[in-house]
């Protein structure tokens, strides 16, 4: 049984994208700090950005993810893909709270407030981290795995329906809003600016990847244990009856 | 399948017509809510006016907690979902069923809070069709989200804790929709009712529709 022993969710694999991870991080960040110039208006707020888009989409990647993973288990009642949309929405819960979190930081010196509620992207990614948190909530309330997966699956159909009506309700019930158009596609950006921008996108791409593989991985051995622990109770039990 | 949807529902009204938990324990508690709103704005008159159907529509959300709970509830003690689907009722007729009553549950509520904020709050009714209809759209949305999540947590424990940040913040749409429609029936704010009322039928349609089709797999499968 010794060869069965798992001692780290890592392979060649993810030591790579690992290792890319981090050097990437030390490039954005010399190129965010001391290469990219400051802004006209925003001055140096202007290099929040570097981590605010980047963390905004990969949110979003994030969460197509997990409604793909849960349609997949209600159609094909496949472990995997459930294991996959658990794995991505921890991802995407981290990743939009780091959105909101330095969306605030910005927003105080540029709109001299830390949150508007006027603004429609804003106030939908609070009510989606929101929903996240509670389709986290239902996936740690225990049971089977697969009336876990089919709870969680149940939640994350719902939350990606109703998405695009939470979305038109905040934007009708605030028309005005403070939220920049986005960044990448009106031409504001140039330079270094825009290519440190696109490092960083790269950069929290290969993140998101490397930390899905191991998540998915722990939930994966998790799974496994849980079910080789009752294989190993029931050996035992049986063995007991045995010796008798 | 209508039949079996009649079936369900009255199952369940006639059990609350028995036991009288939404007549003697919700109403009274929803009007205390309204009433702490008041100790809360410090019965400011101006702040009352503008925040009324907030509060009202607030005050509706917490109803829908304790009425989803109670519908939830009926079906967990004694294995009653076991020989529900033995019974061999359509899921769906289930769903709909189930939703129908919390939904006449809520609107008896409602009619006592509009009373209520009338009263307490000094609104005035401006438009009629457009309150009475903005009350059937918002219920139908919460009634059909409520039951399917309360079905979804039905089986475990952490359920009370669990509910409301699954439910609340779906409701989101509600909450934004059908205040601002009351609003305009209040006359409290110059909005399009009707405008709104429109995102509140969408959204409850669409709760509808998926929850007739998810109850089944989790009333099976959990």
């Amino acid at each position: 049984m010794e060869s069965d022993i798992v001692e780290h969710t890592g392979s060649r694999t993810t030591r790579l994208l690992g290792a890319s991870v981090f050097v990437g991080l030390v490039a954005l960040v010399l190129l965010g700090f001391f290469v990219a110039p400051p802004d006209d208006d925003q001055l140096d707020a202007v290099r929040m950005i570097f981590i605010h888009v980047p963390s905004a989409i990969f949110t979003y990647v994030a969460f197509v993810t997990t409604a793909i993973g849960s349609v997949m288990w209600l159609l094909r009642r496949s472990i995997w893909w459930d294991t996959v949309a658990g794995a991505a929405a921890e991802i995407g819960v981290l990743f939009c709270g780091l959105t909101l979190f330095t969306g605030s930081v910005w927003g105080r010196p540029t709109w001299n407030t830390y949150w508007d509620w006027g603004d429609v992207r804003l106030v939908t990614t609070l009510i989606l981290f929101l929903m996240m948190i509670g389709y986290l909530s239902v996936r740690s309330l225990g049971g089977s795995v697969e009336a876990t997966a089919t709870r969680a699956a149940v939640v994350g159909v719902l939350g990606a329906a109703l998405l695009p009506i939470i979305n038109r309700s905040v934007e009708w019930w605030e028309n005005n809003t403070l939220h920049q158009k986005s960044s990448l596609t009106d031409g504001k950006l140039e330079g270094m600016t825009l290519f440190t921008l696109f490092v960083g996108i790269v950069v929290w791409g290969l993140f998101f990847a490397w930390s899905l593989i191991h998540r998915f991985r722990i939930s994966w051995l998790e799974r496994e244990l849980r079910t080789t622990d009752l294989d190993q109770a029931l050996r035992d039990r049986r063995a007991e009856g045995h010796r008798v | 399948m209508w039949n079996d949807v009649w079936l369900v529902a009255g199952k369940d009204l006639r059990i609350e017509w028995r036991s009288r938990v939404t007549f003697s324990q919700v109403l009274p508690f929803a009007l205390l809510v309204l009433v702490l709103f008041g100790f809360a704005l410090d019965a400011n008159r101006p702040v009352l006016d503008a925040a009324t159907s907030g509060l009202f529509w607030i005050t509706v959300l917490f109803v829908a907690l304790t009425a989803v709970q109670r519908s939830t509830s009926l079906e967990t003690t004694d294995g009653a979902r076991r020989a529900l689907l033995l019974a061999g009722v359509e899921p769906a007729a289930v769903f709909l069923g189930k939703a129908l009553a919390v939904a006449v549950q809520l609107l008896f509520v409602e009619v006592v809070l509009v009373g209520g904020v009338i009263i307490l709050y000094n609104a005035a009714v401006e438009s009629f069709p457009l309150l009475v209809a903005t009350l059937l759209a918002a219920t139908i949305g919460i009634a059909a989200t409520g039951t399917l999540l309360g079905a979804l947590v039905a089986g475990v424990r952490a359920r009370e804790t669990v509910l409301p940040i699954l439910l609340l913040p779906v409701l989101a749409p509600v909450l934004i929709g059908a205040t601002r429609a009351f609003d305009d029936a209040l006359g409290t704010a110059a909005v399009d009712g009707w405008a709104w009322l429109g995102l509140l039928a969408g959204f409850g349609m669409i709760n509808v529709v998926l929850g007739a089709l998810a109850y089944g797999v989790l009333l099976e499968e959990t």
